[in-house]
């Protein structure tokens, strides 16, 4: 494979991999499902192809058929050539054989992708002992020695410890490492940093770049996201539905789409374009009003199991939100933002300082809240786990104004949700359909019709769109914008996407390890951040542009002389 | 595929019924899952006409001796008259299978509802409070599954009716052990299920949205726990019939005056085997094994359909010809469904 990495940067070498005329179409319990529509796709060595496209528009099937990982279910027409040798119908032994070699794949999630019961060097000279006799000091040896190359530090030591003892996005460089370990001459990365937080993912992006262009591998990422895309990919292929609509260079394909889905497409993601929204105070009077939610010292405790200490999720946090106002709650993982959303519900238990939500002090007991709930709403992240998938939609959104007494019985509130349905824009008629029956977003819309029924004055958004795709999370967002004014509702809106915050949010609170880094308007706390967390977080997040990602990389101090092949 | 894309106002007859458990499972169903839940199916079938029809189609009633005035006779071998033969006490074997079967129907359907309504409740109950109370009852379950079944039948049988009665105190008392038996696995499943839908969020949005806690749990719980019942219910049936030719077999089920029951028939026929006289407890035995076989059948099938994992499904189509044929109307009445 050596030889391939100084002869393989040109354009006309042989491609690693070859797709031709590729369909796949699986047998489901609904019928034949026709996952690829007969697609030609090639990525030469050196080169990193990012496939992007919605879920179900058949990216990941793409990228696992080229190491033959497809379910019993699925039949494969066409060929995949991968490094000359067709992948199409071959034995399991023939495909184990290539699988680590020519190809080897990098997963979504790196705490699943290692056995949480063997030492992370073990499983290293696992790999290599399964293609090539080994001893145990040279795997060993072999092992540290790709540890060091994804930048673990003090991998002698490391390399005998277990998968639970590393960061997830230390996991996940050992994941790359595994990866790695047989000098393949193709790499599938399939959302290789969806499960990372930002700051982690512009570590893992760097790696990926310098180990493409140390090794001369071809990577083959699959992502939705357009940051990405345009951090790492030379070129990009977009795919719809089982089709590729377009293939160009990354900066052509961002300058000039040619195809109206790929316009779409970028024209839904998410800027940070520090809009100023400044608060005009709510219905009920200016900011001088009565705080909708006011906590002070806020701290959240979960006990901690038999002989360990409690974990202290939030504490010391302090923040108001007033009537109409829309607070953005951001935060990575582990942040607590989550829990302090679940706080103001009820949900889960204040144990010091105070919250008081709507007048009601939930350092009480959530009991407290009694009687209020009508005035509360709640979004939550999952659309597809918030219904009960027994009743149908109507009834669904039917069920806090039964409850609250507004209507006798779900068929005498129809009225009611018919209009919440048309203000959510959704057709009258998918009251009658059941939860299973409608996608994603339109799932989401209907969550926000019931979590609106009441007329509530204030409304916790969990993620509410981190669930969606782009186009559909662009389209929700608008409407929540539209209703928000409508309404007047005050929010707290979660998120861990600063983009988004960009686009709704008065106020910004960041939180940072169950404490408050910042907080303040969003134009200010995005545009001139003071706390040198926010200044990372911002620095972190890719933008959607290839261009200005390589400007704002070059200034992060990464060597410029990356940026300029992909034009 | 147009059964599947036909839009909402074509909910009909058909699409009502395929939402029924065992409907729906059977129309999902392909090659040797489909032949095996047919075969249990069928046997049932047999077996709950002839409990309902057993007045109609048994020659003789289950405890008559003699037919105008001439006795039957004890252990004659099959003839016209008796087509099975008579027993040691002077029965006709043929009327006695066929009224044994009722029997069994009744205890299977009365030991069920009686394990279902207490079971379900309870696991609900103690699954979505949680507490002491759930582990009290957690506690008394193992306890119970900790005794050996038919002892705990036994002992239940004798508390209630003294060890022989009517035929409906009989039954009664038959269902009522093997309701003792069954109500800590109802309880378990519906327990589980509840723990598990109790973090789910659209329980935590009831919870929100202010609904008392019976609501959620009878609205929003319960009937998203009931998924496994109708597996457990077939599964149970089949070892209800055992439990009670077991008890009927040691001597502690029904009076041959009250009702003919299989396993007191077999328990008559011991002596008979020695010497030869085979219709006495081929019969009965062969009904036990027959009517557990069916229900086992249904019950193991349904258990395979209900996960995707070891549900078998038609191959995808090889040539767009094919594919056609596969949604044409005609090639989907041939494979059972209803287009």
């Amino acid at each position: 494979m050596s030889e391939q990495t100084t002869a393989g940067r040109t354009a006309d070498a042989t491609p690693a991999v070859d797709i031709r005329d590729l369909s796949i179409t699986f047998a489901t319990d609904a019928g034949d499902v026709r996952a690829v529509r007969g697609i030609d796709l090639d990525v030469r060595p050196g080169e990193v192809l990012a496939i992007v496209g919605e879920s179900g528009s058949g990216k990941t099937v793409t990228g696992r058929s080229i190491l033959g990982l497809l379910p019993e279910t699925a039949r494969v027409d066409g060929a995949v050539l991968l490094t000359g040798t067709d992948v199409v119908g071959l034995s399991r032994a023939q495909l184990r054989g290539l699988r680590g070699p020519a190809a080897a794949m990098i997963f979504q999630e790196p705490s699943t992708a290692l056995n949480p019961v063997f030492t992370v060097g073990w499983q290293l000279a696992e790999g290599l002992r399964a293609h090539g006799k080994l001893s145990k000091a040279e795997g060993r040896r072999a092992a540290v020695e790709a540890l060091r190359r994804v930048g673990i530090p003090e991998p002698e030591s490391r390399v005998d410890d277990y998968p639970h003892q590393f960061s997830g996005g230390q996991k996940q460089r050992i994941v790359i490492a595994m990866a790695l370990a047989l000098k393949p001459s193709v790499i599938i990365a399939d959302e290789p940093t969806t499960a990372l937080d930002v700051t982690v993912q512009a570590e893992i992006l760097d790696l990926l770049r310098d180990l493409r262009d140390d090794t001369g591998t071809a990577i083959v990422l699959i992502t939705h996201n357009m940051g990405v895309v345009a951090d790492l990919a030379d070129r990009v292929a977009v795919m719809y539905r089982g089709d590729i609509v377009e293939t160009a260079p990354v900066r052509e394909l961002f300058a000039t789409p040619r195809a109206e889905y790929t316009k779409a497409l970028l024209a839904a993601v998410p800027r940070l374009e520090i809009a100023d929204r400044p608060y005009a105070g709510g219905a009920t009077g200016g900011a001088d009003a009565e705080p909708v939610v006011a906590a002070r010292d806020l701290e959240i405790t979960y006990p901690g199991r038999l002989g360990r200490k409690p974990f202290r999720a939030v504490h010391g946090v302090t923040f108001d939100i007033r009537p109409g106002e829309v607070v953005g709650l951001v935060g990575e993982s582990g942040s607590g933002k989550t829990t302090i959303g679940r706080a103001m519900a009820g949900l889960t238990r204040v144990t010091g300082g105070s919250l008081k939500v709507l007048g009601a002090e939930l350092a009480d007991g959530a009991k407290s809240l009694t009687g209020k709930r009508q005035d509360l709403g709640f979004v939550f992240q999952d659309p597809a786990a918030s219904f009960n998938p027994l009743l149908t939609i109507a009834d669904c959104i039917a069920e806090p104004l039964v409850v609250h007494g507004a209507a006798e019985s779900p068929r005498d509130a129809r009225d009611r949700v018919d209009e919440l349905l048309a203000a959510v824009q959704l057709p009258a008629e998918y009251g009658d359909r059941f939860p299973h029956e409608l996608s994603g977003g339109q799932r989401q819309r209907a969550s926000l019709a019931r979590a609106l029924a009441l007329d509530p004055t204030f409304l916790i958004a969990d993620e509410p769109t981190s669930a969606l795709d782009v186009s559909v999370q662009a389209k929700v967002l608008e409407l929540f914008a539209e209703l928000q004014e409508r309404f007047g509702f005050a929010c707290l809106f979660i998120t861990h996407d600063l983009a988004v915050v960009d686009l709704l949010a008065h106020r910004v609170v960041v939180l940072h390890r169950g404490e408050i880094a910042e907080q303040g308007p969003t134009a200010h706390v995005l545009g001139s951040p003071q706390d040198a967390y926010t200044q990372r977080l911002i620095a972190a997040l890719p933008v959607p542009d290839p261009v200005e990602q390589a400007a704002r990389r070059a200034a992060r101090g990464e060597p410029a002389r990356r940026s300029d092949r992909s034009g | 595929m147009s059964a599947t894309t036909t839009p909402t106002p074509r909910r009909s007859v058909g699409a009502v019924l395929g939402r029924l458990p065992v409907v729906h499972q059977f129309r999902q169903s392909v090659g040797l899952q489909r032949g095996m839940l047919t075969a249990g199916l069928v046997i049932c079938a047999i077996f709950v006409l002839t409990a309902i029809l057993a007045p109609v189609i048994a020659p003789y009633g289950f405890a008559q001796l003699s037919q105008d005035g001439e006795r039957f006779g004890a252990q004659q071998p099959p003839s016209a008259e008796h087509l099975l033969g008579t027993t040691v006490g002077g029965y006709d074997v043929l009327s006695r299978v066929i009224w044994g079967s009722q029997t069994a129907l009744l205890v299977i359907v009365v030991a069920v509802l009686l394990s279902i309504f207490l079971g379900v409740l309870l696991g609900l109950v103690s699954g979505y409070l949680g507490g002491w109370l759930d582990r009290v009852l957690v506690v008394i379950a193992d306890a119970v599954y900790a005794f050996p079944s038919l002892l705990l039948a036994i002992v239940a049988a004798i508390v209630i009716s003294g060890g022989r009665s009517t035929f409906f105190g009989g039954i009664l008392a038959a269902a009522v052990s093997i309701t003792v038996v069954f109500i800590p696995q109802y309880f378990r499943v519906i327990r589980a299920e509840a723990v598990r839908l109790k973090a789910e969020p659209f329980v935590e949005s009831a919870r929100v949205i202010g609904a008392s806690t019976p609501r959620i749990m009878f609205r929003h719980v319960l009937r998203n726990a009931t998924r496994t019942l109708p597996l457990i219910v077939t599964l149970n049936g089949s070892e209800a019939i055992l439990t009670l030719a077991g008890l009927g077999f040691l001597g502690f089920g029904i009076e041959p005056t009250s009702g003919a029951e299989w396993g007191y028939d077999l328990n008559r026929s011991i002596s008979d085997v020695t010497s030869g006289i085979w219709w006495t407890s081929i019969f009965p035995g062969a009904a036990i094994v027959l009517v557990v076989l069916g229900i086992t059948l249904v019950g193991e099938s349904l258990n395979d359909l209900a996960d995707p994992r070891l549900r078998a499904r038609r191959r995808a189509a090889a040539t767009p010809a094919d594919a056609a044929a596969a949604s044409t109307p005609m090639a989907r009445e041939e494979l059972g469904e209803v287009p």
